[in-house]
């Protein structure tokens, strides 16, 4: 397996994707969140559920069937399909 | 291992009949002035001696420059002071300085290839051995990466599979041309980023070039970046046209370009991979990526690729660069800002007047068919339809001038709302005759199949000086 490759670019971005901007607003805006499986993660995620629903915010609930896997593709391509942003509940 | 200061070396392989032969030499000079031998495929051998140096990674081969093996150098303070290659029974006595050698060998025997040097094996270990200088940045993959799944997710792809860039790779890629890879070819729009030689050679690698397309790449590049040719208009426009490349001259037959069958189509790696080289060019170097400053409202699929030869294999055809001023047989590639290609599928005509005027019809669709002089036109005249035109004895300046007889109709039926279209010149130009192109603004080259009684017409961009006029430039080394 080749490990280096070379730069065809003209290298004016670095080499580390920066993160989106997090939206100025969430009026309007679908929210997923999404449960990897790990324990008490569904608490955490229910309280937002409430509070961002209290906030008139759509919130559509998702999770991975185990959390010792990667994520299946049609869950990640549900989310990024039919909401705005994702928060996802990482660790117990 | 360390190469002795003063002292005797030999470079030797197994798979090498000359090698084994000189087993007893081997040990007549391990007794004698002593002997340090490397051995490229087998450390147990030479087994006379108790085996050698392992050089399997053949950084002593390479370091040492060995072309052949057997080699036997003499070191004196660490500097070379003799060499022998192969076996010449007078050479190795002159190297050691000791009479007699292999007395009942044969006077001479021929050595083998050394490892170092296998096709392909010089730029692996100038890589290997950190003699490969490069000014692109180094992106370093885990060892669980893809290399191809690397290359998209850094959004380097124009959406097929490109050939991962590595050193190795764009090191022979680098070979391909005598100029200095850190020569600036120029400034790549839309970004004008300086694009190096060795910055294209990556991009060819990734196109899937071999390196002696490299020259006709770097033409294309230079020719793209003729101001005339408005590149950066052509990169951004809504437009479906990107840059079609034709390729001329001995340069195109060398590298085994597609002027017949297909031509215009799939299944030639040099046509495939040269005009794709020019476009990931243009989206990785100059920054031209659709959706971005790349605003196509449609685009066309020749915008992956559109590269192809002009058949200059019949004499009585001109071809095009000669009519721009190149010499005969002077490699070049030419730029045209193209959009996809029309059919004009005309079985019947055999005359000369008959088909100019068949073709003529669907070169008026050109853009709009009710709009004129806005876009040029690439006739890709094939084998068939040229004959009918050689045949009554028109040649390439006769067949322009009939064309443009006919390539003319009255400004009424073109202007905006005639034939309930609303659409059309302006009404300014309602009065006369109209021609469809600007002076100059039709193209002809020959290429195609030897069978099929039709041609292919690519209809250009904005033309002339409100937008492109094609570009050649002479393929060099």
């Amino acid at each position: 397996m080749e490990t280096r490759l070379l730069d065809p670019t003209a290298e004016s971005a670095p080499l580390m994707r920066p993160r989106l901007d997090p939206p100025d607003s969430l009026d309007g805006k679908t929210v997923a969140l999404f449960d990897i499986g790990k324990a008490r993660g569904s608490v955490f995620l229910d309280r937002l559920e409430e509070r961002l629903s209290q906030q008139g915010l759509k919130v559509r609930r998702y999770a991975k069937p185990t959390n010792t896997k990667v994520s299946p593709v049609e869950t990640l391509q549900a989310i990024a399909t039919e909401c705005d942003l994702v928060v996802e509940a990482l660790s117990d | 291992m360390q190469l002795p200061e003063n002292g005797l070396v030999a470079v030797v392989k197994r798979d090498c009949p000359t090698c084994e032969m000189l087993e007893p030499v081997y040990r007549q000079l391990r007794d004698g002035p002593g002997l340090t031998v490397f051995s490229q495929d087998d450390p147990t051998f030479p087994e006379a001696i108790g085996g050698a140096h392992d050089d399997r990674d053949l950084e002593r081969s390479y370091r040492l420059d060995v072309e052949t093996v057997p080699t036997l150098i003499r070191l004196e303070g660490g500097r070379e002071a003799g060499r022998a290659i192969g076996w010449h029974r007078g050479d190795w006595e002159a190297v050691t300085g000791i009479e007699g050698l292999g007395a009942d060998l044969p006077e001479w025997r021929p050595g083998c290839g050394s490892k170092s040097v296998e096709p392909g094996m010089a730029e692996i270990l100038k890589v290997r051995f950190g003699d490969a200088r490069f000014g692109a940045r180094p992106i370093e993959l885990g060892d669980y990466d893809d290399p191809i799944e690397a290359t998209y997710e850094r959004g380097w792809s124009d959406g097929l599979p490109v050939v991962p860039p590595t050193e190795v790779r764009v090191l022979r890629m680098l070979r391909g041309t005598t100029r200095a890879p850190d020569e600036i070819i120029g400034s790549i729009p839309p970004n004008l980023a300086p694009c190096t030689v060795e910055k294209a050679a990556i991009n060819a690698v990734m196109a899937g070039c071999k390196p002696e397309y490299f020259p006709v790449v770097l033409a294309a590049i230079e020719a793209a970046l003729i101001p005339e040719f408005t590149m950066h208009g052509l990169l951004c426009t809504t437009y479906f046209a990107g840059p079609v490349v034709v390729v001329n001259g001995p340069i195109a037959k060398a590298i085994g370009m597609n002027w017949g069958g297909n031509a215009l189509g799939q299944g030639n790696r040099a046509n495939a991979t040269i005009g794709r080289a020019l476009q990931l060019v243009i989206r990785n170097v100059g920054g031209g990526i659709p959706g971005g400053i790349d605003r196509a409202t449609l685009g066309q699929p020749g915008k992956y690729t559109f590269c192809f030869a002009e058949d200059e294999t019949d004499p009585t055809w001109e071809p095009w660069p000669v009519t721009r001023g190149f010499a005969a047989g002077t490699s070049t590639v030419s730029l045209f800002a193209g959009d996809g290609v029309m059919s004009n599928f005309d079985q019947i005509s055999r005359t000369p007047d008959s088909l100019v005027r068949s073709l003529a019809m669907s070169l008026w669709s050109i853009g709009h068919p009710k709009k004129v002089q806005g876009h040029d036109a690439l006739l890709v005249l094939s084998p068939e339809h040229y004959r009918i035109f050689r045949d009554a004895g028109w040649d390439r300046a006769r067949i322009l001038a009939e064309f443009e007889d006919v390539l003319r109709k009255p400004g009424s039926e073109l202007v905006r709302g005639a034939g309930g279209v609303m659409e059309g010149v302006v009404p300014e130009q309602a009065e006369g005759m109209l021609s469809k192109f600007r002076p100059g603004g039709l193209h002809i080259v020959r290429a195609g199949g030897q069978a099929g009684l039709m041609s292919a017409i690519i209809g250009g961009w904005a033309s002339g000086a409100r937008g492109s006029v094609p570009v050649t430039k002479e393929v060099k080394t």
